[in-house]
C-alpha cells in the first residue's frame, strides 16, 4: 500500500529530493559560482517534471486514504505552476547577475516552493493543505527579501511573513473550527458534514470563512491583499514576478479544491464570500492602481483586479466556472511572465527602473518591443481580439450562466475602470514627451519571453492552444 | 443580356467616378454616357423581342440566413421591360444633354472638377433604379429603392456649396425615411406572413393574405389591407405623393438634367411600379386601393393648384410632375394597372423634354430661373422653344377626340391621360371631377408658363436678354429624341396598354404560358388583327379571365373588368378632359397675351387664396411647425440635457470626481504599516462573519 502512495507522490518526492541534495552538493563545492548551473537545472527540471506530469497523468489516483489527490484538475495547475515558475527562473538570471543577486539558494528555495504548491493543488485534507501552504510560503517569505543589504526588500520580506503568520493563524482557527464541527479533516467527510439536511451549521460556516480568508491572503483577493504592493514593490523584480505567477495559480487552485471539495454541497454559502472577494478585488485593483507611479506596485493591483475575475468564474460554482477560472489563470500568467520580462529589462545608467514616467516615447526607439507591450496591455485590459478579452469573456459567460449577473456586470464596469491605467501605459510609449527615457537593454532571453508572449496573445485567439480541453477535464475532475 | 444590361451603368460610374484622374474627365463622360447607350439600345432589344412570359435570371446568391433567403436576381416580365426602356433611354439622352448643360458651371470654382463626378452620380442613379426595377425580391427592391435615394440627395446637393441645396437634399432624404419607414414595415410584415420576401412567393401567398388578419399597433387588421396600405406608404414618399411631396419643388436644387432623369422621368415614378408590382397584393386590399385613389386624386388637384400661381419655370414643371404622379396613382389604384405604367411611360417623354427644355431656356438665360424675368424668347431660342411647345401640347393632352383609326389620334399626354380619366369615370366619380379640374389646371400652367417664357415682350435684365443663346447641337439633340416619343408614344403604346383586356392581357403575358412569342413583330409595331377585333368587341362579351395570382406582370383580379367598361363611358366623358385643356387654354391666353395685366389684378382681388397658393397651402410652415421645431427642441434637450449634462457630465464627473476619489482613498489606506494591514484583515473577517451568520444561519 504504501508503495502504491509514494508512486502518486513521485513527482514531489523528486523535486523535494532534487532540491536538497542539490543543496548539500552546492554547498560542499562552488556555492554561489555554481549558481548559474543551480538556476539551469532547476528549470529543466521543473520543465521535466512539468512534461512527465502532463503527459504521463491517468484518471485520478488517491494516496495517503484521500490526504492526497492527484487528478486532472491537479495535474493542470501543476504543469501551469512548474512552466510558470521555469519560464520566471529563467527570466532571473541575467538581471540577478548583472545586479550580483544570483545566490544558490534561490533556485532550490523556488524549488522548494514548487514542491508546496504542488502538495496544496493536490491537497484531500486539511492537514496537507497547510504543509504545502507552509511550505511554499517559507520558500517565499526568504525570497522575498533575498536581497539582504536593501531596506525595502527586508522590509518586503517582513511585512509578508507578519502577515502571513496572520493568515495561516486565520487558516488553521478555520481548519480547527471545520474539524470541530465535521469530526474529520478529510474533505470527502466534511463535505458530508456540511452538505447534510438543513442549512450548514453555524460552526461550519465560520470554519469556511476563516479558511476563505487565509486563502484570500495567498491569491490576495481584497480586503486580505494589503501586503501585495509593498512586497511586489520591495522584492527583486524576478522575485515579484515569481509572486505574480506560480503561487497565485497554487494559491487560486487550492481554494476551488477546498470550496468544490470540502464544501461542494453548499456552493450557495461560500458563493456569496466569493463573489464578495471577487467585486471587492476588482474595483479595489481597478481604483487603486490609477494612482500608481511604480510599474511594480501597479502590476501589484493588477493582479488584485485579475484575481477578482479568476474570483468571479470561482463564485459561479460550476464546471463550467472552474474551467473558465483555470483558462483564465492560464492566460493571465502568460501575460505576466511577458509583462515582467519587459519591466526586468527597463534600466537606465545600469540601474533598473521601476517609473511608469520612464516609458515616455520608448515607441519610437524600440517598435517592436512596444507594440509587443501595446499587445500585452491590451491583453490584460481585456481589448478584443487579444486573448486576455476571451478570458474575461469565460468568466462572464460563467457568472451570467450561475445567475450571478450582478457579478458580471459588475466585471465589466470595474474592467472598464482598469483599462485606464494599461492604456495610460501605451499613451506613454506612444505619446509621451522624451524626457526621462528608459534605456532597454534586452537579454535574448528576456526579449523572447516578451515577444513570444505577445504573439500568444494574438495567434492564441485561434483556439487557445488547445488548454480548453485539459481545462475542461481538470474542471471536471473537481466538480462532481 | 440583362446582366450587361444591368451592370454597365455601374461599370459606368465606377469609372468615372474613380478612375477620371487616370483617363481625364471627358474620357470618363463619354465612357459614361457610352456604356448608358449600349444600355438603352439593350433595353429597346429586350423591350422589343419580350415574349411576355416571366423569367428569372439568378446573378449571385446574396443573403442567406435560416429561411430568410435572397438572391440577386433579375425578374423579367413587362413592367420591368417598361421601367427599363424609359430608365435607360431618359438616363442616355441626360447624360447626353449635361456634355451641353454641365460645361461650365459657375457653381464651381475655376479649375475645380465636377463634371466626372456628376456623370458618375447619373450612371449610379441609373444602375440603382434598374436595380429596383428588376428585383426579384422586395429585398434587392428595397437596395435599388435606397439607392435612388443616395444618388437623389448626392445628386439634390450638386451644388454643395449652396446652402439651399444643402437643405434641400436633407429636406428629401429626410422626407423619404417616413415613407422607407412604411416600406420596410411592409417588407417585414410581408415576410412575417409568407415567409419569404421573393415576388413569386408573395404573390402566390395574395389570396390567402385577404383572409389572414395581423396585429399592429395594438388593432387588428386585413393583412393585405394593411401591407398594402404600408407599401403605398413607401411609395408616397418617393413619389411626392399629398403629405410627403413636399421635397420634390426643393429637390429642383439640383442640376436641370437630374431634375428630368430623377425628378420627373424615373425615380419619382418608381412609388407607381411598386403599386403596380404589388399588383396581386392590391388586388385583394379593396381599403388600401382606395386610399391611392383619393391620395392619387388629391395629389393631382393640389399640385395643380399650386401649379398654377409658381414663378420659378423648374418650380411649376416640379408640381406639374408630382400632379401627374396623382394620375398615375389614381389609375393604378382604380386596378388598371396598365393604364398608370402607360402613363408613366408617355410622361417620362414629355416631362423629361418640359424638364430638358426649362434646362436650355435656363442655360440660355445665364441660369435665371425666374419665369417674370423671360419673356419674347421665341426668336432667340427657336429650337428650345419647339421642343417646349410639343411637351406642353403633349401634357396639356392635345388630340383629336372621338377619332378612333386603330388608335386615337394625339399627342402622348392626350392618350394616356384619357385613359386615366375615363377610368376613373368607371371606377370613382369623385375621383373623375378631381382630375378634370386638375386637368384644366394642367392646361392653364403649362401654357401660362409658355406664353410667359417665348410670348410677349422681353421682361427683366435687358443685358441677359440680348445674351439670350439657343442651345449647343449636344442638348438640342435629346430634346428632338423625346419629342419623338412626346408625339408618337401615346398612340403607337395605345393598344398594349389599354386598347382592350385581350391586348393588355396578351402583352403583359397573361394567359400565354407555352405560346409565347414576342408581342411586337417587328417591323410590324401593331398587329392588324387587334386593331380590327377591338373596335368592335367592345361590350358584347364578357372575356372569361381566370387569372392567378402571381402569373404575368401584373395582375387583375376577376372582379376587375375596369378596362373594358371604361371603353364604354359616355362621349362626352370622352371628350371632358379636351373640353378642360380648351378651357385652361383659353383661359392662359386671355390672361397672358391679351391682358398681361389681369394677372396681377386677379392676385390682389383674391390675395389671401393667392398667398395660400403660392405658398403651397402652407405645407412647409405647417410641416415647420408640427415636426421640425419639435424634433429640433427634442433634440437640443437631449443635445444640451441628455448628453452634454447627464452623459458627458456623469462619465467626466465619474472619471475624474469620483474614480480619483476612491484612488487617494486607497493610496492614503495603503499606509505601509504592518497593523493598517492585519487592521484591514480583520475588518475583512468581521464584514464576511457578519454576513453569512446573517445570511446562512437560518
Amino acid at each position: 500500500m504504501l508503495a502504491n502512495d509514494l508512486a502518486i507522490l513521485t513527482p514531489e518526492i523528486l523535486l523535494a529530493i532534487y532540491a536538497m541534495l542539490a543543496l548539500i552538493a552546492i554547498v560542499y563545492t562552488g556555492k554561489d559560482a555554481m549558481a548559474r548551473l543551480s538556476l539551469w537545472m532547476t528549470s529543466g527540471v521543473f520543465i521535466g517534471l512539468a512534461a512527465w506530469i502532463g503527459l504521463s497523468g491517468q484518471g485520478t489516483n488517491i494516496a495517503f486514504d484521500g490526504m492526497f489527490v492527484d487528478d486532472a484538475f491537479s495535474r493542470f495547475a501543476k504543469v501551469t505552476i512548474l512552466l510558470s515558475a521555469a519560464a520566471v527562473l529563467l527570466m532571473s538570471q541575467d538581471y540577478m547577475e548583472r545586479r550580483d543577486l544570483l545566490r544558490f539558494e534561490y533556485p532550490l528555495l523556488i524549488a522548494l516552493a514548487a514542491v508546496g504548491m504542488m502538495v496544496m493543488v493536490s491537497a484531500g485534507d486539511l492537514m496537507a493543505l497547510y504543509m504545502g501552504l507552509e511550505l511554499q510560503s517559507l520558500a517565499l517569505y526568504v525570497v522575498a527579501s533575498l536581497r539582504r543589504d536593501n531596506l525595502k526588500s527586508t522590509e518586503a520580506g517582513l511585512k509578508y511573513f507578519v502577515l502571513g503568520a496572520l493568515s495561516s493563524g486565520l487558516l488553521l482557527y478555520g481548519a480547527s473550527l471545520t474539524y470541530g464541527y465535521a469530526g474529520t479533516t478529510l474533505f470527502s467527510g466534511i463535505i458530508e458534514a456540511a452538505s447534510g439536511d438543513g442549512p450548514m451549521s453555524l460552526g461550519l460556516v465560520f470554519g469556511l470563512v476563516f479558511l476563505s480568508a487565509g486563502l484570500a491572503f495567498k491569491v490576495s483577493a481584497a480586503p486580505f491583499h494589503m501586503w501585495t504592493p509593498d512586497v511586489y514593490e520591495g522584492s527583486p523584480t524576478p522575485v515579484t514576478a515569481f509572486f505574480a505567477t506560480a503561487p497565485k495559480v497554487a494559491a487560486m487552485c487550492l481554494f476551488a479544491r477546498v470550496v468544490h471539495d470540502a464544501f461542494g454541497g453548499s456552493v450557495g454559502d461560500w458563493q456569496q464570500i466569493v463573489a464578495f472577494l471577487a467585486v471587492i478585488s476588482m474595483f479595489l485593483g481597478a481604483i487603486a492602481a490609477i494612482g500608481q507611479t511604480n510599474i511594480k506596485r501597479l502590476m501589484a493591483y493588477s493582479s488584485i483586479a485579475h484575481m477578482g475575475f479568476a474570483l468571479m468564474g470561482l463564485a459561479a460554482g460550476t464546471a463550467l466556472g472552474v474551467q473558465a477560472m483555470l483558462i483564465y489563470m492560464a492566460i493571465y500568467v502568460t501575460m505576466n511572465i511577458g509583462t515582467f520580462a519587459f519591466i526586468l529589462s527597463m534600466e537606465k545608467e545600469g540601474q533598473p527602473v521601476t517609473e511608469i514616467a520612464a516609458l515616455n516615447s520608448f515607441a519610437k526607439r524600440e517598435p517592436l518591443q512596444a507594440l509587443a507591450v501595446l499587445v500585452l496591455m491590451f491583453s490584460l485590459a481585456g481589448v478584443p481580439p487579444m486573448v486576455g478579452f476571451f478570458g474575461k469573456y469565460g468568466v462572464l459567460i460563467a457568472a451570467v450562466d450561475a445567475g450571478l449577473s450582478w457579478l458580471a456586470i459588475a466585471g465589466v464596469i470595474a474592467s472598464v475602470i482598469g483599462a485606464f491605467y494599461y492604456l495610460r501605459i501605451v499613451y506613454y510609449m506612444y505619446f509621451g514627451d522624451d524626457r526621462d527615457a528608459v534605456d532597454y537593454k534586452a537579454s535574448p532571453v528576456l526579449w523572447g519571453m516578451l515577444v513570444a508572449s505577445a504573439a500568444i496573445m494574438v495567434i492564441g485567439v485561434l483556439n487557445f492552444f488547445g488548454i480548453e480541453a485539459p481545462a475542461a477535464q481538470a474542471a471536471a475532475a473537481l466538480v462532481n | 443580356m440583362e446582366t450587361i444590361l444591368l451592370f454597365s451603368p455601374l461599370i459606368g460610374a465606377l469609372i468615372a467616378g474613380f478612375g477620371w484622374k487616370f483617363i481625364g474627365e471627358t474620357a470618363a463622360q463619354w465612357i459614361a454616357t457610352g456604356l448608358l447607350f449600349l444600355t438603352a439600345a439593350l433595353s429597346w432589344t429586350v423591350f422589343l423581342t419580350f415574349d411576355g412570359v416571366t423569367e428569372n435570371i439568378q446573378v449571385v446568391r446574396w443573403i442567406e440566413s435560416g429561411t430568410f433567403s435572397t438572391d440577386w436576381a433579375i425578374r423579367m416580365d413587362r413592367l420591368t421591360a417598361t421601367m427599363l426602356i424609359v430608365i435607360t433611354t431618359v438616363s442616355a439622352l441626360v447624360h447626353l444633354y449635361s456634355f451641353g448643360y454641365m460645361a461650365h458651371d459657375e457653381n464651381f470654382r475655376e479649375g475645380e472638377h465636377y463634371k466626372a463626378r456628376f456623370f458618375a452620380y447619373l450612371s449610379f442613379f441609373t444602375f440603382a433604379m434598374l436595380m429596383l426595377v428588376t428585383a426579384d425580391n422586395l429585398v434587392q427592391l428595397f437596395f435599388g429603392w435606397e439607392g435612388v435615394g443616395v444618388a437623389s440627395y448626392l445628386l439634390i446637393n450638386f451644388y454643395f456649396r449652396k446652402p439651399s441645396a444643402n437643405a434641400a437634399a436633407m429636406k428629401a432624404f429626410i422626407v423619404n425615411r417616413v415613407g422607407d419607414f412604411a416600406l420596410i414595415l411592409g417588407i417585414a410584415g410581408l415576410y412575417l406572413l409568407v415567409d419569404s420576401v421573393r415576388f413569386e412567393d408573395i404573390f402566390a401567398a395574395a389570396p390567402q393574405l385577404a383572409e389572414t388578419s395581423i396585429r399592429f399597433l395594438w388593432t387588428d387588421w386585413n393583412a393585405a389591407n394593411l401591407l398594402g396600405f404600408l407599401l403605398f406608404v413607401g411609395a408616397m414618399g418617393k413619389s411626392a405623393q399629398l403629405f410627403l411631396h413636399t421635397w420634390l419643388p426643393d429637390a429642383m436644387e439640383g442640376p436641370t438634367p437630374v431634375s428630368a432623369l430623377i425628378h420627373a422621368a424615373t425615380m419619382v415614378t418608381a412609388g407607381v411600379f411598386l403599386v403596380c408590382r404589388m399588383s396581386p397584393i392590391m388586388e385583394y386590399a379593396p381599403a388600401a386601393t382606395t386610399f391611392i385613389v383619393y391620395v392619387g386624386a388629391f395629389t393631382a388637384f393640389f399640385a395643380a393648384t399650386v401649379g398654377l400661381v409658381q414663378n420659378d419655370i423648374k418650380r411649376v414643371i416640379a408640381y406639374s410632375t408630382c400632379s401627374q404622379l396623382g394620375y398615375m396613382f389614381v389609375a393604378a389604384g382604380l386596378g388598371v394597372y396598365s393604364v398608370a405604367m402607360f402613363h408613366l411611360l408617355t410622361h417620362a417623354f414629355f416631362k423629361a423634354m418640359l424638364f430638358l427644355g426649362a434646362g436650355s431656356v435656363i442655360h440660355g438665360m445665364h441660369h435665371e430661373q425666374d419665369m417674370r424675368n423671360y419673356g419674347g424668347l421665341r426668336k432667340k431660342l427657336p429650337v428650345t422653344f419647339w421642343a417646349m411647345m410639343i411637351g406642353t401640347l403633349a401634357i396639356t393632352g392635345v388630340g383629336i377626340p372621338l377619332l378612333y383609326v386603330g388608335f386615337p389620334v394625339g399627342f402622348a399626354g392626350f392618350v394616356s391621360k384619357d385613359a386615366i380619366i375615363e377610368s376613373a369615370f368607371v371606377g370613382n366619380t369623385f375621383a373623375f371631377w378631381m382630375l378634370v379640374v386638375a386637368a384644366l389646371m394642367t392646361s392653364f400652367y403649362s401654357w401660362r408658363l409658355m406664353f410667359l417664357t417665348f410670348y410677349g415682350k422681353p421682361r427683366g435684365d435687358k443685358h441677359t436678354h440680348e445674351h439670350a443663346h439657343e442651345s449647343p447641337t449636344v442638348m438640342l439633340v435629346p430634346l428632338g429624341v423625346l419629342a419623338i416619343g412626346a408625339i408618337f408614344s401615346g398612340m403607337v403604346f395605345y393598344k398594349p396598354y389599354f386598347g382592350s383586356q385581350e391586348s393588355v392581357d396578351k402583352f403583359f403575358g397573361i394567359g400565354q404560358k407555352g405560346e409565347a412569342h414576342a408581342y411586337f413583330e417587328p417591323p410590324q409595331l401593331v398587329a392588324p388583327a387587334y386593331a380590327a377585333t377591338d373596335t368592335d368587341d367592345h361590350g358584347d362579351e364578357h372575356h372569361e379571365r381566370d387569372q392567378k395570382a402571381g402569373e404575368g406582370a401584373i395582375f387583375i383580379g376577376p372582379e376587375n373588368h375596369m378596362i373594358h367598361e371604361a371603353h364604354l363611358v359616355p362621349k362626352w366623358v370622352k371628350v371632358s378632359p379636351f373640353i378642360a385643356m380648351i378651357l385652361g387654354f383659353l383661359l392662359a391666353f386671355q390672361m397672358y397675351i391679351r391682358r398681361p395685366d389681369l394677372p396681377k389684378k386677379l392676385a390682389e382681388n383674391q390675395w389671401p387664396l393667392y398667398q395660400f397658393l403660392l405658398n403651397k397651402w402652407y405645407f412647409d410652415e405647417l410641416y415647420e411647425a408640427i415636426f421640425v421645431q419639435p424634433a429640433k427642441a427634442l433634440g437640443r434637450l437631449l443635445w444640451k440635457r441628455g448628453d452634454m449634462g447627464t452623459i458627458d457630465g456623469g462619465i467626466n464627473g465619474l472619471a475624474m470626481g469620483i474614480i480619483p476619489f476612491f484612488t487617494r482613498l486607497a493610496g492614503r489606506a495603503q499606509s505601509g504599516y504592518i497593523f493598517t494591514y492585519a487592521f484591514s484583515m480583520v475588518i475583512g473577517i468581521v464584514v464576511l462573519i457578519t454576513w453569512m451568520t446573517l445570511v446562512s444561519g437560518n
